[in-house]
């Protein structure tokens, strides 16, 4: 792919996180435990991909670079890109990466650049209920039976390696954060433990222990679970380029 | 602003007949979700200024955005007012403050408790009870914040035992 502007690229990283979520979240539409659960993930899956088309609007056409980009062109961060796996595993990741959503929309809200500063005071409205949900979720499973705690604690500890890159600033972002078109989402970190821990707290749960971060997503360099994911989600403008409905 | 109509802000200037008319045509539009209340009632159209038509989504992935540009595109082509622009904004963002008393009844009389005003400032205000729409009983509990579209909640009836949506405070 040709090089970006740096604010294309910090719009890119946007969407892609707020795709490849939503994305994974749709794969649980008609599995999920319970009719309310399954809405519930629906509705969070669509906002994340409304969002996403906003973001990656801002970087070019939203659909050719949904559709049309393979993985390496991706700069989505790892932790949205982990499977499912079960659905303590699913809200563990939603809880930890809404929580850092919100904080980081919150400010971007007050962004130099209008077309930020819009689709993320709209976008975290949202995520906060986004938050809400996750945060109760990891309560009532960790503060819940053996087994359902043994699924959070587990469910937690594989999302853990991947925290420490949401909070990764490198010298793109950091230019766009002291010119006041970006978040220096390294001061966000405090507060995110904060919130993290509160919550942990009444989940009767501990912190998992930490561990070598895996890093690399902004580059490019993903994890094994990316590529079926876009495999499913490219398939039909990769057979049938340019199809609408 | 005197040939404009501004739904925001709740002040309403001197209109021309050609803005009054512009008004007149999107009060019939209905919400596709909702089509109880028309795009009016629910503060989807911000402003009507001049010839243009100025919209607002009320959820960042509402799929109904594209209907509703549409929707409002027929009913103008077909009053003959196929010159009349329509334009998209996202700032301010669009709030449950915004849906008109008028409208906030015609949700309860179509079996939607509309949402506690204030949402401004509180985005997450959901925790007072709603009333029932169908007996009108505070006796009332939250099954699911998320309901069959983004702008709704599930809810029960304790008295009446009836489930209902709520419109979500936003
Ligand atoms: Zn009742």
């Amino acid at each position: 792919m040709a090089a970006l502007a740096p604010l294309s690229t910090y719009a890119l990283r946007l969407g892609d996180d707020a795709l490849i979520l939503g994305q994974r979240l749709s794969e649980w539409c008609g599995h999920a435990p319970t009719i309310e659960v399954d809405l519930s993930l629906a509705n969070l899956a669509l906002d994340l991909i409304g969002q996403a088309t906003h973001f990656l609007g801002v970087a070019g056409d939203a659909d050719k670079l949904a559709f049309h980009r393979d993985a390496l062109d991706f700069s989505n961060c790892l932790l949205v890109e982990q499977p499912n796996g079960d659905f303590a595993q699913t809200m563990a990741r939603q809880f930890l990466f809404s929580t850092f959503q919100e904080l980081h929309l919150h400010a971007l809200a007050s962004s130099k650049d209008e077309r930020f500063a819009a689709i993320a005071a709209k976008a975290v409205k949202e995520v906060a209920y986004h938050r809400q949900l996750s945060s109760d979720w990891v309560v009532r499973l960790g503060d819940g039976t053996e087994e359902s705690r043994a699924r959070m604690t587990a469910g937690l500890d594989w999302m853990w390696r991947f925290v420490d890159e949401l909070f990764q600033m490198d010298e793109l972002e950091a230019k766009l954060a002291k010119g006041g078109a970006g978040v220096d989402k390294s001061e966000l970190r405090a507060e995110w433990d904060r919130r993290v821990d509160a919550v942990l707290a009444e989940a009767t749960l501990a912190r998992p222990a930490s561990r070598r971060p895996v890093l690399g997503g902004r580059r490019g360099h993903h994890t094994e679970h990316l590529g079926p994911l876009l495999s499913q989600m490219q398939f039909l403008q990769r057979a049938y380029p340019g199809a609408v409905w | 602003m005197s040939t404009a109509i501004s739904w925001t802000t709740g002040v309403s200037p001197a209109r021309t007949p050609a803005v009054q008319e512009i008004a007149r045509v999107l009060s019939q539009v209905p919400d596709p979700e909702i089509p109880a209340l028309s795009i009016i009632d629910l503060g989807i159209v911000r402003e009507v200024h001049g010839d243009r038509v100025i919209i607002t989504p009320t959820y960042s992935g509402c799929p109904a955005t594209l209907y509703i540009e549409q929707s409002i595109r027929g009913a103008l082509n077909d009053a003959g007012l196929a010159h009349v622009r329509i334009e998209t904004t996202l700032s301010p963002p669009w709030t449950s403050d915004w849906i008109s008393d008028e409208g906030r009844e015609k949700l309860r009389a179509y079996g939607i408790a509309p949402p506690p005003k204030g949402a401004a400032n509180a985005s997450l205000r959901n925790d007072t009870h709603a009333q029932c729409p169908r007996c009108g009983s505070m006796n009332t509990a939250e099954i699911s914040r998320f309901g069959s579209t983004p702008c709704k909640a599930l809810w029960r009836c304790n008295a009446c035992a009836e489930p209902f949506d709520r419109f979500k405070c936003h």
